[in-house]
């Protein structure tokens, strides 16, 4: 495989792969990195990865798996990522304020939502996935997914209506 | 699109039970202006979800750290081992150069000329040494007539002994 037919393979899902890892890392940093790995994992297997019918949700899996390592060893050590980075600063003060006002506090709430959960919204709300990719991507069977997605979106609308209706907190 | 239509698909949504075709649906509506107050809510989730969805990933990632890595490390096998022939080969001479014994004839004058004169200094000490040695051997021959001379006095000892008897018997 060369590097164009490595890239044109890997191009429809990278922006994929980093929005995942930056919904379970949260800093923007720490995701591209992330994704960097993955996408180096990817290219020293490619003889390997050549054989599979799926590599989109082989790496989303791989990228999952790979999060939630970093996240465990981050708690091991102790250390609680930073968060102060996770906006892009190149955007204009009044655009800013507007996402801090409204669309941040979806985030803020996505956050919060357990690990496996914040994996299915992501997958499912923003990458638009079918359940079944979702439940191969995440090693578990469809009915399982749906109690957990609509569990997730209950909660974040719960928490959404709460804040949106009393003002901030 | 009607309210009553819209309200069904949410909750439709909130079950996880909607079809990619109608969440679609629900992201187009809410994607409009105007949204009744009490749908608020969801309308910032999909202003969210829209505007995650544009995120992308713009850093570079080098993909020929494998290939262009393996025939670097490659290299710098072939250099090491490149350099422990040498070393070797270097140490071979240096030995070889150092157990080669240098005969007289591969001298100079002046060095010859150095050489025999140490070698004369050598002998004319050593020929002293030998004297010497023979001035001790006279030595030596005094000490064994010194001993000689005290065995004569033991005899003179055994003499006085005897004599000491005979005048006590008398």
């Amino acid at each position: 495989m060369t590097q164009t037919d490595f890239v044109k393979l890997v191009l429809p899902f990278k922006d994929k792969v980093f929005r995942l890892a930056k919904r379970l890392l949260v800093s923007k940093e720490e995701a591209e990195d992330a994704t960097q790995e993955v996408l180096i994992k990817l290219w020293n297997n490619k003889e390997k990865i050549e054989g599979y019918n799926n590599v989109e949700a082989f790496s989303m899996t791989m990228t999952r798996n790979l999060c939630l390592d970093r996240l465990k060893s981050k708690q091991a050590q102790n250390l609680k990522i930073v968060h102060s980075n996770y906006q892009d600063h190149n955007v204009s003060l009044q655009k800013q304020l507007e996402i801090n006002d409204s669309v941040d506090w979806v985030s803020k709430i996505m956050e919060e939502l357990p690990d496996q959960q914040k994996i299915i919204v992501q997958l499912r709300d923003i990458e638009e996935y079918d359940f079944d990719e979702i439940a191969k991507v995440l090693e578990m069977n469809e009915t399982a997914v749906r109690v957990a997605l609509s569990r997730a979106r209950k909660t974040i609308r719960e928490k959404l209506t709460k804040k949106h209706s009393y003002g901030i907190n | 699109m009607a309210l009553i239509n819209i309200e069904q698909l949410l909750e439709k949504y909130d079950n996880a039970e909607t079809s990619l075709a109608e969440e679609a649906q629900i992201r187009a509506y809410f994607a409009e202006e105007d949204v009744p107050a009490h749908l608020e809510s969801y309308k910032l989730l999909f202003q969210y979800v829209s505007q995650t969805k544009q995120e992308q990933f713009t850093k570079d990632v080098p993909l020929l750290p494998k290939a262009f890595g393996t025939k670097r490390t490659k290299l710098y096998q072939w250099i090491s081992v490149a350099a422990v022939a040498v070393l070797m080969l270097g140490a071979y001479f240096q030995v070889n150069q150092m157990n080669q014994k240098t005969s007289l004839n591969d001298l100079s004058q002046e060095q010859l000329m150095a050489y025999n004169q140490t070698m004369e200094v050598f002998n004319l000490v050593s020929s002293k040494l030998n004297k010497g040695t023979n001035h001790l051997g006279a030595l030596n021959l005094v000490s064994s007539k010194l001993n000689e001379g005290a065995e004569n006095l033991i005899h003179i000892k055994e003499f006085n002994k005897a004599t000491n008897r005979i005048i006590k018997n008398k």
